[in-house]
């Protein structure tokens, strides 16, 4: 029977609950955001003891479904103000899942000035006082934990930026290799640090299990939904191959890569930094071109990027951070980049709102455009050691653009935009506008169908069909946010008719239900509709989907295009 | 006339990456697809001058075509 962990760290005591019946259909972000909005004042103070932080494995995680291992983490979003999921790969959606832990929520605030650790196993969670740990880094946690418990020990951590509760900080954790997954945007590491929990320890030894209430049926739909996967040339070729990085190349052909802080859409040193090079280097220098963020991943679009000794340099390595350092701060040293990311993984910054934040500092001159060493030095002796100025860095690109007193400040509810310029790739700017979680690409990816020609073709200069196109994505992915699946069977999805079907009779068969495609829908707009409800609560009204004013004025070449949607046209996204 | 064809991923193995050709004018998308060897069905971004461009679009002096198979991120 499955069961929710409820942990106050201000009495330091945990429960264990039956799972209310109108919890039991729901999984992952579905489950995360109807508990915040649920338990979470929305005016609350993100780092007070009346925000939770919450982690829900999904619906079909645990499972031997492909690409099942996703885990969302939710609570109110220091970064944005807004209620926030953010998910992860590594080993915890399928650790929680066996344990029959259907969430875990980590409410209230110690008295005591000190961090704890959490350890969870077969018999339930408890709490204790960690000191040896508190002020390290992430791979330093990651190493010492599976030190003293074991080399399977899940990890779920933060690091001396989460400690610091700055809203740039994420939560790490550890995939398959000991490296580390993130639970990248929105600042839940300072949640976190605000529990005062430094890290979490999962042991799922004679863990029960999931159990699937039709066998057979579960087995002949797995296996359909992984041929589609296969099947599909972006998941089955094209991701495998070149990883995320290969949209280095796509979106500068298409005139939508966002450079020098998204003054324009083409990058000259786009070639040494593409996915093409990166392979190439990858191949050369003996690392890994594919990888896979949790056990069950069959598209591996991940990969081991070592240096010219053939030293780990980074793993995780994807095209939103190389293109954030890269184009949109001018540097074009891919190793240079590489290195930043680990910096990023192991202090515990998300790294695209660390690489937008980056692309103001450098507008607002505190280093120059394409100064890679500089980025590295700010990252490991300010920002990492809580510095004055690291403390302003590991703010956010907002935080540094108030501070600074910039207006060229690419940010929507405070949280930096992400790889693909709305000006050029419109579609997606409905996407960033719209979203209930501030700024995100991942929450209605409209540049598959405007520029990657999946699911269909609409024309990314022009702003016919893009809302439509945007509302429906978002529907649909509050909907894959909540099975436990990673994001990329959207191409898949979108394109073969037999992978949503499967899909759905993969959660059908784990549970017993008789789902439709109508039901799932039906859940992806509750779940958007639940958490534009708490984000209003919180203060926030329409005039906040806007993009920044710079988007209307400055026309971005090559196609000199701007941001031209009228309010009326933006706010209709919520007529559903 | 002379246009510049850029090759992307996989397209590149034993082609090219970028190469200029001297076509006669009117010249269709199509036609230096074909010529290529490349499959319509393995296609899948063909920008002509950074827009998406049909295989029947004809191309005109000092143009850039770019073409991917198709692929995916995020």
């Amino acid at each position: 029977m499955d069961k929710i962990f409820r942990v106050n760290m201000t009495d330091l005591t945990v429960k264990c609950e039956e799972v209310p019946p109108e919890w039991l259909g729901l999984g992952g972000r579905g489950l995360t955001s109807t508990i915040v909005a649920a338990e979470v004042p929305p005016t609350c103070h993100p780092l007070g003891p009346n925000n939770k932080l919450v982690f829900a494995p999904g619906l079909l995680s645990g499972t031997p479904a492909a690409q099942s291992g996703r885990m969302s983490c939710g609570a109110k979003s220091p970064l944005t103000g807004t209620i926030k999921e953010s998910n992860s790969g590594g080993t915890s959606a399928q650790q929680f899942a066996r344990l029959g832990i259907k969430a875990l929520i980590i409410e209230g605030k110690p008295g005591k000035d000190c961090f704890y650790n959490l350890h969870i196993n077969k018999d339930g969670v408890t709490i204790a006082e960690e000191t040896e740990l508190a002020g390290k880094g992430n791979f330093a946690v990651i190493q010492k934990v599976t030190e003293r418990l074991g080399k399977k020990t899940g990890v779920i951590t933060i690091g001396e930026a989460g400690e610091m509760r700055m809203a740039a900080a994420n939560i790490s954790v550890k995939d398959p290799d000991h490296k580390i997954r993130s639970h990248g945007r929105g600042g839940l590491g300072a949640v976190m640090g605000a529990k005062q929990v430094k890290f979490i320890s999962i042991d799922d030894t004679d863990a029960p299990g999931v159990s699937i209430a039709d066998p057979e049926k579960f087995k002949q739909a797995a296996r359909t939904f992984a041929k589609t996967m296969l099947e599909h040339p972006v998941s089955g070729e094209g991701l495998p191959t070149y990883g995320t990085n290969v949209l280095v190349n796509v979106l500068n052909e298409a005139g939508g890569l966002p450079t020098k802080n998204f003054r324009y859409g083409q990058f000259e040193g786009h070639d040494k930094i593409s996915g093409e090079t990166m392979h190439d280097t990858i191949d050369a220098r003996g690392g890994k071109t594919k990888h896979g963020c949790h056990s069950g991943c069959i598209i591996q679009c991940s990969q081991v990027y070592v240096d010219d000794k053939g030293q780990y340099l980074t793993s995780g390595f994807e095209y939103e951070t190389i293109w954030g350092l890269g184009a949109n701060c001018c540097i074009d040293v891919l190793d240079d980049i590489a290195k930043a990311d680990n910096i990023m993984d192991d202090i515990g910054v998300d790294s695209i709102e660390t690489a937008v934040m980056f692309g103001v500092a450098m507008e607002a001159g505190i280093l120059p455009f394409g100064d890679g060493k500089g980025v590295i030095r700010l990252l490991r002796d300010e920002i990492g050691k809580g510095t004055p100025l690291g403390r302003i860095l590991g703010g956010g690109a907002a935080e540094v653009g108030r501070v600074y007193g910039q207006t060229r400040v690419p940010v929507v509810k405070g949280q930096g935009i992400p790889a693909y310029d709305p000006r050029s790739v419109k579609g997606i700017g409905i996407t960033y506008a719209t979203s209930t979680m501030g700024a995100d690409h991942t929450a209605g990816y409209a540049v598959a169908t405007n520029i990657l020609g999946v699911g269909g073709a609409v024309d990314p200069l022009k702003k016919d069909g893009q809302v439509e196109l945007s509302r429906n994505l978002q529907i649909a992915t509050a909907a894959i946010d909540s099975t436990g699946m990673c994001l990329f069977i959207a191409f898949p999805a979108l394109d073969v008719p037999e992978c949503l079907p499967a899909l759905i009779d993969l959660i059908n068969a784990r549970f017993g239900a008789s789902l439709t495609g109508d039901d799932v829908t039906g859940l992806g707009k509750t779940i958007l509709k639940t958490e534009h409800a708490f984000n209003l609560a919180a203060g926030f009204t329409n005039k906040h989907d806007r993009l920044p004013e710079f988007f209307s004025s400055d026309p971005l070449p090559p196609h000199n295009v701007v941001w031209d949607f009228s309010e009326e046209e933006i706010d209709s996204f919520w007529d559903f | 006339m002379r246009i510049t064809v850029k090759l992307f991923a996989t397209f590149r193995t034993d082609r090219f990456k970028i190469e200029e050709r001297e076509v006669p004018s009117g010249t269709e998308v199509g036609h230096i697809v074909r010529e290529l060897g490349i499959a319509e069905s393995e296609l899948g971004i063909v920008l002509v001058n950074a827009r998406h461009a049909a295989l029947d679009q004809q191309l005109r002096e000092g143009d850039i075509l770019s073409l991917f198979p198709l692929v995916g991120g995020g």
